[in-house]
């Protein structure tokens, strides 16, 4: 359906890519962890590397939880919007698919959170 | 003789009623009536005879005159008694005053959006009888509104984050929480604006805010808080009937109108739920003396109560809203999950929070007993161990946000507790998130609108709120960086409540 109303309703969207200087927003989130309550959200340049998302932008909001100094990456299993996939930590985001607004969602294996508790 | 003049001198009440809303409309000729009346055909409701609008209370507006001025006296004295007595040391802790908070900047504003949107109901609904409710209705939220300000504006004596409550709610990014619910019924049409608030909030929903929440003030000591709000119950009931009117009167005039009216029931049964979330938060974490349980109330008011609702209505083709059973499964986790987004971003909003007490934790135990020490008690556990090195837990990073209710995306799956549920779509090659199945339909319904979600999160990395630091934000919001944010303990506030309640604790 569209939007009832009494004219035409036309207006650009409020989040578009070109609104964010540059960046585009990228959402992650760690599964198995809510202590942390919502998937969290970067603002990113596209051309960054992934291991540069690996390397310092996860560490830096994950690092308070106990389960993180355990957390091994290079075996985390990842969803990218929905989808399988195996981040190359050499290549940019965009280069393999990290769009404006995509929801990364990553499982550490044999981590389930404080005592288990998935928090 | 004295027969001839033997009419009677006043009017009945009823014959007063049918003057006050037949007798003073007219067919307009000097211009055709859908330009005097340009709002209330293009949201597709079609309404035959405006005459088969029946208002229960029959009320006219001497009498509303009268009836409101006799509450407006007994609130009054009973504020200014509040005032010259220290009500605030009443209060059973200061950590309730946080609830008080929260109702106060998140709920007055709402109360002065719907004076806004009854007003304009009030003007562009052209039937008479439907426009001198919404009026009266509209006055009484006007009213509501600056009840409850002269509560905020006591408690602003003493306790703080109430400073600017105005300013806030334009910005501050739990609030629009609240301001996004009733911008969205303000820009509707008036048949979905009164749908959406007479109807699904006020009848529906309505008795989970007032009822716990005024029961919870009269529990903890909230005299000021019990007073305006048995002030506003008589007139939320009056509010009630126009709910459950105008939807009847709609599905009555056109068998057209059922569908549409279902998707505006659907539609704001969602987000009215959503918007309660935070109530649940405040019932079950923030009373330091307990009413009932958000389960509890959410099985008393909405399961049974609406169960009978929806059972009335079905003779006219209304279903129960979608996604109720969803409601349902997340009775024993929502509140929880609240907690938890306010607890993780306390250092960005201007009341406080804490981990629950022991007692608190055995109570909340014995509330959930399927999922408070399984899934939350550890939780605490882990925060209150981190707090004591001194290293008390804030969220650093930005929450994402659903894009329709705009709470951060902490809500599980209908299914499983443990699993943030992901709800997504692509319109115009743009990615949109949701927390919920119900989030998602309200966007796929009206893309075009949703889309305008003034998102805080995305505004902050937009770089319209300030500036990029979480400091340039606060101010940027008018917190008092200090005062208003972070942990109740150590607060200001705390430190304040315990000297005044000093002398209590040593003559225990």
């Amino acid at each position: 359906m569209s939007t009832r109303a009494l004219g035409p309703y036309e207006l650009p969207s409020r989040d578009a890519q070109a609104n964010f200087h540059g960046n585009i927003l990228v959402f992650v989130h760690w599964e198995d962890h809510l202590s942390f309550c919502s998937a969290v959200t970067f603002p990113l340049p596209p051309d960054m590397p992934f291991g540069a998302l690996l390397a310092d932008v996860l560490p830096a909001h994950y690092g308070k939880h106990p389960d993180w100094a355990r957390a091994d990456l290079g075996e985390a299993r990842w969803l990218l919007d929905g989808r399988d996939f195996t981040p190359d930590p050499g290549r940019s985001l965009a280069d393999q698919g990290v769009g404006h607004k995509s929801l990364l969602r990553f499982w550490t294996p044999g981590l389930t959170g404080y005592e288990g508790s998935f928090s | 003789m004295a027969a001839a003049t033997s009419a009677p001198r006043r009017l009945s009440l009823k014959r007063k009623y049918a003057m006050l809303t037949r007798g003073l409309g007219w067919e307009t000729t000097y211009q055709p009536m859908d330009k005097v009346y340009p709002f209330d055909r293009f949201e597709g409701i079609v309404i035959h005879d405006w005459d088969g609008w029946e208002d229960p209370f029959r009320l006219t507006v001497d009498a509303y005159w009268k009836y409101q001025a006799e509450k407006e006296r007994k609130l009054y004295a009973v504020m200014d008694s509040v005032a010259q007595n220290n009500g605030q040391l009443g209060i059973t802790d200061a950590r309730y005053l946080n609830a008080v908070k929260l109702f106060l900047t998140g709920v007055t504003p709402l109360e002065y959006a719907a004076h806004r949107g009854f007003a304009h109901a009030g003007r562009h609904l052209r039937g008479v009888g439907a426009r001198i409710a919404a009026q009266m209705q509209s006055l009484d939220e006007l009213r509501h509104a600056q009840t409850q300000i002269h509560t905020l504006s006591h408690y602003n004596k003493y306790f703080d984050g109430l400073h600017d409550f105005a300013h806030m709610h334009d910005r501050v990014w739990y609030l629009s929480v609240p301001k996004s619910f009733f911008d969205d019924a303000l820009t509707a049409g008036p048949f979905e604006f009164v749908t959406a608030i007479s109807f699904s909030f006020e009848y529906v929903l309505t008795n989970l805010l007032f009822v716990p929440f005024m029961s919870g003030a009269a529990f903890n000591g909230d005299m000021a808080t019990v007073t305006f709000g048995f002030s506003a119950q008589s007139d939320e009931s009056r509010h009630m009937t126009l709910g459950l009117e105008v939807v009847k009167f709609m599905l009555e005039q056109d068998p057209a109108n059922v569908p549409i009216v279902q998707r505006w029931l659907d539609k704001w049964f969602w987000r009215g739920y959503r918007l309660l979330s935070l109530v649940s938060a405040m019932m079950d974490y923030m009373l330091p003396k307990r009413v009932m349980s958000w389960a509890e109330a959410w099985e008393m008011y909405f399961e049974e109560s609406g169960g009978a609702l929806f059972a009335d209505l079905e003779r006219y083709g209304i279903r129960p809203p979608k996604h109720h059973d969803v409601a349902k499964k997340e009775k024993s986790r929502l509140s929880h999950e609240v907690w938890t987004i306010l607890y993780n971003y306390t250092h960005a909003a201007a009341f406080h929070t804490w981990v629950p007490s022991d007692d608190e934790m055995q109570w909340l135990s014995s509330k959930y007993p399927d999922t408070f020490d399984r899934l939350y008690r550890p939780r605490y556990r882990m925060w209150r161990e981190a707090a004591a090195r001194g290293e008390r837990f804030y969220n650093d990073a930005l929450p994402q946000l659903c894009n329709v209710c705009q709470i951060p995306m902490a809500f599980t799956e209908p299914d499983d507790p443990t699993k943030i549920a992901f709800r997504e779509s692509i319109w115009r090659g743009e990615r949109f998130h949701f927390c919920s199945d119900g989030c998602k339909d309200i966007f796929d319904d009206e893309p075009e609108k949703m889309s305008q979600s003034w998102l805080p999160v995305h505004q902050i990395f937009q770089g319209n709120c300030g500036g990029a630091s979480i400091e340039d934000v606060l101010r940027y919001y008018h917190l008092n960086i200090g005062a208003d944010n972070l942990d109740y303990e150590g607060s200001p506030e705390q430190e304040l409540w315990d000297a005044w309640t000093a002398d209590r604790r040593t003559a225990r």
